[in-house]
């Protein structure tokens, strides 16, 4: 045998104890010298980045369809008052109340998980009651904005409110 | 008080005339349906809205004039002043656009001169609305037909006076007639068979191929004009009905042509055969099993012995009962895969059928396993009240103390101690059959919600709205129009379609199913005492 000859790679196949399959290589580098490697399947990168791009995509998927743009409030005097919030995928979600049934249009104070927020609401009238309020239409739900930019919308539409 | 003036978008372009109209009650608006052209006798007009009001029920008037002059066609304003005296009205709109410019301009007169003069007049809002759209869709909820008083509310108002009106879109400005109208029908006319006929239709069977007609035209054409009625909410339950059976019956011609294609019904009966016998030996070990030490628990050899040995020879009967079947199956089985052209769910229903059929045995077992447990169970209960010195008073419906003889509570508490001791072999057998028949009811169950699902699906509700989402209005949509200084606010008005979980909710078709009246506790309650569970209990038929 020739110095770093190999051996010929057996036919065999090896396991190590759990089952996983396990390769064998013996080089030979001389006649009282030789070397034995014992190496198991690699984990292929290709694989790990093939999965971790499915895992990001799906997130980015579900980002894509769940997440809010930008919401609008449109208020037509005498006519109603639109709330529409648009989707990073382009789809609209529109809701029109009537000003028949608007009774105002008030800041409210919520607690929040562990906090307590402003919000900007719509509050229906109820048609039993003529001085009860039925149900609270809650604005911008997804932005969330603070009260200084809650005080210039509400100051803004209860001027529109006022006139009809 | 703003104005608010609901225009149609096919009148944007049209020649100078007289706005016809309906003012909405209790509401400051007007309802814009039609514009008549000149030239135009005024007492015919008059007769006309007359006939129309009649018909319709709408209240129609003449709300005011239009002006769009074209080159060459001056001095209109004047004449267009002047016909406020012929039509006297309380209020007298004058919208007028040019040539180029985008926004109306408005000049509207009150009752009394006082409202005018002062300011730059009423604030008015003008809506635009496309009035085919308007006029084919449905708001939901849906009400029942009110008329349009003041309590409704102003949309409803609108979209109701927009679809009542019908009797006026029959005549159109290139009709040889007196009165020369403007409406959406001018928009361009295809004049095709399909559309006649929807012309004639009249009966409901006739609307509803007519609908499938047009649904299919409408895949095929990207637009197709047609003089459409309004859907009624029980004509869109009928023509849902209609379309499930029609995929009933399509999907079971499928299933036909697949199981006899390659004589599989043959292959399926063949196998039957083998399967049967392998549940029956299935069986057989689990008894066997059963009455060896069942997951190392010791039974009471006896007991174990007798319930195991009458099991047994339960199966070899119904095994030798398959048997003699067995030259019958395939004919059988033929005629019954034949029944499939009458829809799937019949197919499906014949499918639980006969698996219901096949584990009549399991049936039969956990109805003995049951009877035997519930015995036992009962037993217990009330030698145990006597171990207490304790009675049921049936009178009374309560546990009650008494005082019992020496024998009586020294047989009792023999018999409570075997039936006690009894109890693990009677319960294990029990358990064992309750779980082979719960296996069995969920199948059943899986298919018969399966059924239930193509009977109540709402497949036309669907379709419509997919390809004529404005048919199913769940409310309206409000755009601004491009805005110019010094002219009133134009807003755009789209119907917002109903989101498909609404449709599904609306619209599925009831069924005659039977769903379990036991809520889960009240399933668990029985189990363990057990009472027999009946899953497939109609209302009508009693409980023995």
């Amino acid at each position: 045998m020739q110095n770093g000859e190999h051996f010929g790679m057996e036919d065999e196949t090896y396991t190590d104890i759990d089952g996983k399959a396990i390769s064998l290589e013996c080089q030979s580098h001389s006649g009282f010298c030789r070397e034995f490697t014992v190496s198991s399947a690699k984990v292929s990168i290709s694989r790990v980045m093939v999965y971790t791009c499915a895992v990001w995509m799906t997130a980015y998927i579900i980002f894509f369809f769940t997440e809010v743009d930008h919401e609008t409030l449109l208020v037509i005097g005498s006519l109603g008052v639109q709330v529409s919030s648009s989707y990073a995928s382009g789809r609209e979600s529109t809701d029109f109340i009537e000003m028949d049934k608007i009774k105002d249009i008030v800041i409210n104070e919520a607690i929040h998980m562990q906090r307590v927020i402003y919000y900007l609401c719509i509050l229906l009238k109820d048609p039993s009651d003529p001085s009860g309020v039925s149900s609270v239409v809650p604005l911008f739900q997804s932005s969330k904005p603070r009260l200084n930019c809650l005080v210039k919308v509400y100051r803004s539409c209860q001027e529109i409110l006022a006139k009809c | 008080m703003v104005l608010k003036i609901f225009f149609p978008q096919c009148c944007n372009k049209a020649d100078s005339g007289l706005l016809v109209g309906h003012w909405l009650p209790g509401q400051d608006s007007a309802v814009v349906l039609a514009v008549i052209h000149y030239p135009f006798i005024p007492g015919q007009v008059k007769q006309y809205i007359h006939q129309i009001r009649g018909q319709s029920g709408v209240d129609l008037a003449v709300l005011g004039s239009w002006s769009m002059p074209k080159e060459g066609q001056e001095g209109m304003e004047s004449f267009l002043r002047e016909l406020r005296t012929i039509f006297p009205q309380g209020r007298w709109l004058q919208l007028s656009r040019e040539m180029g410019k985008i926004g109306f301009t408005s000049g509207g007169e009150g009752k009394t001169k006082e409202e005018k003069t002062g300011e730059e007049g009423d604030k008015v809002i003008f809506v635009h609305y496309e009035q085919r759209k308007v006029m084919l869709s449905q708001l939901h909820p849906t009400d029942p037909p009110v008329p349009l008083t003041q309590s409704t509310s102003e949309l409803r108002q609108v979209f109701g006076t927009v679809s009542q009106s019908e009797s006026l879109f029959f005549l159109d400005k290139y009709d040889d007639s007196p009165v020369k109208l403007t409406h959406w029908q001018s928009e361009g006319r295809e004049g095709s068979i399909i559309v006649e006929l929807m012309k004639q239709a009249s009966t409901p069977v006739c609307l509803l191929t007519a609908w499938i007609l047009v649904l299919w035209t409408s895949l095929c054409n990207s637009r197709s004009v047609c003089l459409g009625r309004v859907l009624e909410p029980s004509e869109t339950l009928k023509a849902n009905i209609f379309m499930s059976f029609l995929l009933d019956v399509t999907l079971g011609l499928l299933l036909i042509y697949w199981l006899y294609r390659e004589n599989r019904v043959g292959q399926l009966a063949n196998a039957l055969l083998p399967a049967a016998d392998r549940v029956a030996k299935e069986l057989e070990e689990l008894l066997q099993w059963l009455m060896g030490a069942p997951a190392g628990l010791k039974m009471n050899r006896a007991l174990d012995q007798v319930l195991g040995r009458f099991f047994l020879y339960h199966i070899h009967l119904w095994i030798s009962y398959i048997h003699l079947m067995s030259p019958f199956i395939e004919m059988i089985l033929w005629y019954v895969g034949l029944s499939a052209c009458l829809g799937l769910t019949f197919a499906l229903s014949l499918l639980s059928d006969i698996i219901a059929l096949l584990t009549f045995h399991i049936y039969c077992f956990y109805v003995y396993g049951a009877r035997l447990y519930c015995l036992k169970v009962y037993g217990l209960t009330s030698l145990w009240r006597l171990f207490r010195g304790r009675k049921w008073n049936v009178l009374r419906q309560r546990v009650d103390s008494c005082s019992y003889d020496m024998d009586q509570l020294f047989i009792g508490t023999l018999l409570f101690t075997i039936l006690l001791f009894l109890l693990p072999t009677t319960a294990l057998y029990y358990l064992v059959f309750t779980l082979l028949r719960m296996v069995v009811v969920m199948v059943q169950g899986v298919l018969q919600l399966t059924v239930d699902f193509i009977n109540s699906f709402p497949l036309f509700a669907l379709g419509l709205r997919v390809f004529r989402s404005y048919t199913l209005a769940e409310g309206v949509k409000f755009s601004v129009l491009c805005e110019e200084p010094g002219t009133p606010l134009h807003l755009m008005m789209d119907i917002n379609p109903l989101k498909f979980s609404s449709v599904v909710q609306t619209y599925r078709t009831a069924t005659y199913s039977c769903y379990p009246k036991d809520s889960w506790l009240a399933l668990c309650k029985k189990l363990f005492l057990g009472e027999l569970i009946y899953p497939w209990r109609h209302k009508t038929t009693k409980i023995d």
